[in-house]
């Protein structure tokens, strides 16, 4: 069998008769679609991509609490503030799972979050768009929550077994959380005239970047071809995203409310969805740290963790006591 | 990919990580089934359970703030759970006076004014530093575990019924509490000063705790004279102050009357933020 | 960041239900064991998913080395007879 694993160009040096054994015990795992556990050996690139991808999920989610937890003491009822807080507890919840998967990696959390504070480590960028009204708690719950379970219902099956058992945990939960966002949208547009176009107004402004969620178009998508080789990914960007559009197109029908893109409609020839263009510069020049909200995001983060130091630290202080004066 | 077939695709992972992932809504006292089959209170048993409502709502309101702020995500987490639980407290109480006067937990909650509050001083007390919090935590929930435990055996059956689930997860407050004085008490110079300097800001406000009104006298076997659960907190709080290398503050107490809606001055604040959206659309559901 | 505030990584085993064994769900970091136990209640039992819990510290768990995986798994390979499909004759015979 061929090595998944291309050889880095410049890299001359040969690999031993062991490596080459593990690379090709690593390859037939591959091959018949088994999981990569975290004492096997694996190729560093592989490793890599993955710490990447596993740690980056996990700064999404972390982050991804913010415009959400801005919402929490103004919820309008007292039930959609209880949903409000677990929701967005269990997104702390999701960001753990993950970070103890890239965990196994051999990255301990403090580094992976040492990246993230020195903005080493991207995130999401959908987060680094402002939640302004609370009909944007619904929008994020139905599109960028719906988009996020497309993305990661495929990769329960991804090849890394840690990444894969965590996702599992993540989307089992997750299904309250994109239901949830559809009904406070459908509350709102079968209320009152100012609650409909606040509904209007959040989907407007979520519909655009939630398709941009699932990356860029594949042509401009070099490292996903890697992904999939390897059994990370299952789908490419675009699949994700047409199997996306074509939820939402429906799903929009119920709510009473309409999406942004006059452009949107079913190919019967191509079996596609045709959409408008995306605004890949935008995109970009958000990831970049751009966007309207990244400096406050990042910022907010490094605030919690410059202000539990000193609990953290005690906490530690504590138990190294303990365990001295149990030697004793 | 419809929630039906998103289960069964997260189901074909086998039965190992199925069991460790099992989801089941438990069986407890909700709001909701107090609306709907709780007994009419009296005026009386409804102000009281008013006075615990309150208590509950504004705490959560407050905790609910960390959420996304706290020293460790575990600990986002953890007081998430709390902040959660009490919220669920809130609603019982809220949702069960309400029924006396036709009126919703939402009605409750967004609808009255900062005078008609009965909540106490302590759970107004901004969330400052986390020990802050846990300080604030431990003088309340020592006093609502005391408290619920009581109430579990109230001739009234829905307050104890709702004490009955509440005085659960009270305890475990409690716990989160006591776990954390302990370790800031005794953990570093720093933080040893951080939590001195706690117990100095909120003990004006424990004597607040403990006052008899006319209604806790009038309600007897149904309510609990907090005055009787003085002595046991005094003994509990001690200990753990003892463990914990810190000692009750020399400081006053404060004139407090939240029981009379006369309130600390941060708790108009805490109304605005949580009242704002409800009142900029009435008679809206959401 | 100062290596003396690392809390250690903990694994977590829960219990779904009496009768079942504990299984591995994942790990987290507390500074003790105390709160690790704590924290795995708030993060891995949120929706009733336990009746029981253990932790244990990363690092104090043993594991087989997998680089040994053929030598250390393979001498069952080839008993046969220590499953009951080995036995043919018995076929048929009833409450056998």
């Amino acid at each position: 069998m061929a090595p998944t694993t291309p050889q880095e160009p410049g890299l001359s040096a040969v690999p031993s008769y062991e490596e080459e054994q593990s690379q090709a015990r690593f390859d037939a795992l591959i091959g018949k679609d088994s999981r990569i556990e975290p004492r096997d050996w694996m190729p560093d690139a592989y490793r890599k991509t993955l710490t990447r991808q596993v740690s980056q999920h996990a700064h999404s989610e972390i982050i991804g609490m913010q415009p959400e937890a801005n919402w929490i003491t103004r919820a309008p009822s007292l039930k959609r503030k209880s949903i409000l807080m677990a929701k967005v507890q269990d997104e702390a919840g999701h960001g753990l799972y993950l970070y103890s998967a890239a965990e196994t990696l051999g990255t301990d959390r403090d580094e992976l979050n040492d990246q993230l504070l020195t903005g080493r480590a991207k995130y999401s960028s959908i987060f680094n768009y402002p939640a302004r009204s609370w009909a944007d708690m619904g929008a994020i719950g139905w599109l960028v929550d719906g988009a996020a379970i497309a993305n990661q219902v495929p990769l329960c099956r991804a090849s890394y077994g840690p990444y894969g058992r965590a996702m599992v945990r993540v989307c089992k939960e997750e299904s309250f959380h994109q239901r949830q966002g559809f009904e406070i949208l459908l509350s709102l547009s079968r209320g009152s005239e100012a609650q409909k176009k606040m509904a209007q107004d959040a989907v407007n402004r979520f519909y655009e970047p939630a398709l941009m969620m699932f990356g860029p178009p594949d042509e401009q998508s070099p490292n996903s071809k890697q992904s999939m080789a390897w059994n990370i990914k299952r789908f490419s960007n675009d699949e994700l995203r047409q199997r996306f559009v074509g939820m939402i197109a429906e799903q929009v029908k119920v709510l009473g409310l309409t999406l942004p893109d006059p452009e949107l409609r079913y190919d019967e020839e191509t079996k596609q969805w045709i959409h408008k263009d995306l605004n890949w510069d935008e995109f970009m020049a958000v990831i970049k740290g751009n966007g309207p909200v990244n400096a406050q995001r990042m910022e907010r983060r490094r605030e919690a963790h410059r202000e539990g130091a000193w609990v953290r630290e005690a906490a530690a202080a504590y138990a190294a006591k303990q365990v001295q004066s149990e030697v004793a | 990919m419809n929630h039906d077939e998103l289960d069964a695709e997260l189901d074909s992972f086998g039965d190992a990580l199925a069991s460790a992932t099992r989801v089941t809504p438990g069986n407890a006292l909700r709001p909701e089934d107090i609306a709907v089959g709780g007994a009419k209170p009296s005026e009386d048993v409804a102000r009281y359970a008013l006075t615990l409502g309150d208590d509950a709502l504004i705490l959560a309101q407050r905790l609910s703030h960390w959420i996304s702020r706290a020293p460790e995500l575990e600990e986002d987490i953890a007081l998430g759970n709390i902040a959660l639980d009490v919220l669920g407290h809130a609603r019982s109480f809220l949702t069960y006076a309400g029924l006396a006067w036709d009126k919703t937990e939402d009605d409750l909650a967004y609808w009255r004014e900062e005078d008609d509050f009965t909540s106490l001083w302590i759970v107004e007390q901004p969330n400052g530093h986390f020990g802050v919090t846990i300080i604030r935590q431990l003088i309340v929930s020592v006093f609502q575990h005391l408290l619920y435990s009581k109430l579990t055996e109230s001739a009234d059956e829905t307050l104890a019924a709702i004490c009955a689930k509440a005085v659960k997860e009270v305890d475990y407050h409690r716990d989160h509490a006591i776990q954390w004085t302990i370790r800031l008490g005794l953990g570093t110079e720093e933080s040893a000063a951080k939590m001195r300097h706690a117990l100095e800001i909120l003990w004006p406000y424990v004597d607040e705790m403990f006052q008899d009104l006319e209604l806790h006298r009038k309600l007897d076997g149904i309510a609990v004279l907090p005055s009787s659960l003085r002595e046991a907190w005094d003994k509990e709080i001690n200990a753990v102050l003892a463990d914990s290398g810190l000692e009750i503050p020399k400081t006053g107490q404060a004139m407090a009357n939240g029981r009379g809606g006369e309130h600390s001055e941060h708790l108009g604040f805490i109304l605005a933020e949580m009242q704002v959206l409800a009142r900029k659309h009435p008679g809206a559901s959401w | 960041m100062s290596q003396q505030n690392n809390w250690p990584l903990w694994e977590v085993f829960v219990r779904s239900s009496r009768g079942l064994s504990h299984v591995h769900a994942g790990s987290l970091h507390a500074p003790d064991a105390q709160m690790a136990v704590r924290n795995a209640r708030d993060l891995y039992t949120r929706r009733n998913e336990g009746v029981s819990l253990w932790v244990v510290k990363s690092e104090d768990i043993i594991s087989s080395d997998p680089d040994e995986k053929d030598a250390f798994f393979e001498s069952p390979q080839g008993k046969d007879y220590r499953h009951a499909t080995y036995y043919k004759a018995s076929e048929g015979v009833k409450h056998l």
